[in-house]
């Protein structure tokens, strides 16, 4: 392939080598995500229990809440789909609604989580309480900031797709906004279980 | 930009759907089994962490097009990334586990560093 090489063919947002190069290297990125959510992952398991003079994790998960936040990064993760589709059919308008149904439910998803954070801490469990409330905060929290991160983000690839249009670059761009919110609801699929469900039996 | 429009015009692959029906079983039966099994800790905490391991696989070959010919392959990469994650995660807890014994005897309180 040279380097200028556009293909006529095949999903927009490979046409151009660079398209292809970009979204190796996000997978890349993704890797390196999924080891620095381990190493948090590694110390929630490792301080699991340690809750000190704090309120023990079993009296404030949730249920309903943990299945609420998980039904919404799942459907979003869904409708992302469904907009990545509609991109490769090249339907601009497809995108768009799909995407912002997408944005629409990732803001909701946040809106649990900030609603979880404030009770847990008015129930005197905040990220100072204990070593097990520290892990817990860091982990929960780093990947609340990567969906706040993702939402700011997917706002402005919607902008631009409105003021440009598909392109193989906005194709492209879009793709790697679709596998990072999917690489979100993988990693809490992995908090769901880890820490929701095991800090509900144990 | 190009204009050719040769798919058809279904609107949602039934790949995703499946996709996603089958995300919400897992997590349902992951919520179930936790809740009202009523099995050993031990077991619950398996069956869930492989249901868990199931639905990741689904998302990366459903939604995230991980298997799809791309013209250079990518799941490498990902794979990689998931194997250093199980190794920091098991060799963690493994090697933390040494004398937690000891640790429980004094009730966990070992552990009220204040930090610096």
């Amino acid at each position: 392939m040279s380097e200028h090489a556009e293909l006529k063919t095949g999903p927009l947002e490979y046409r151009k080598e660079e398209g292809t190069l970009t979204i190796l290297g996000f997978w890349i990125f993704l890797a390196a995500e999924v080891v620095l959510f381990s190493t948090l992952f590694a110390t929630y398991a490792v301080l699991f229990g340690r809750y000190g003079d704090a309120t023990p994790a079993p009296e404030l998960f949730e249920m309903p809440i943990a299945l609420a936040m998980t039904f919404l990064l799942l459907t979003s993760s869904f409708t992302c789909g469904i907009a990545i589709h509609m991109m490769r059919k090249e339907s601009l308008k497809g995108l768009l609604i799909w995407l912002s149904i997408t944005l629409a439910l990732g803001l909701g998803f946040l809106g649990f989580e900030i609603y979880e954070f404030v009770h847990y801490v008015h129930e005197g469990a905040s990220i100072q309480s204990s070593a097990f409330w520290s892990a817990f905060f860091t982990l929960t929290g780093t990947h609340g900031l990567h969906v706040t991160l993702g939402i700011a983000w997917c706002l402005l690839i919607i902008i631009q797709l409105v003021r440009v249009g598909l392109t193989p670059t906005t194709a492209r761009k879009t793709f790697v906004i679709g596998l990072y919110w999917h690489f979100l609801d993988v990693v809490w699929i992995f908090i769901f279980t880890a820490v929701y469900l095991i800090g509900m039996v144990v | 930009m190009s204009e050719h429009t040769e798919h058809s015009e279904s609107s949602i692959p039934v790949k995703h759907i499946i996709g996603f029906i089958a995300s919400i079983v897992l997590t349902l039966v992951a919520a179930y089994t936790t809740v009202m099994s009523g099995l050993p800790v031990p077991w619950i905490i398996a069956i869930i962490m492989i249901l868990a391991v199931i639905q990741a696989v689904l998302q990366l070959v459903m939604f995230m097009h991980i298997a799809e010919k791309n013209p250079i392959p990518q799941y490498g990469n990902i794979l990689f990334g998931f194997f250093i994650a199980a190794v920091v995660i098991a060799g963690s807890i493994w090697v933390m586990s040494f004398g937690m014994s000891d640790m429980d005897m004094n009730g966990g309180s070992g552990e009220e560093h204040s930090d610096h």
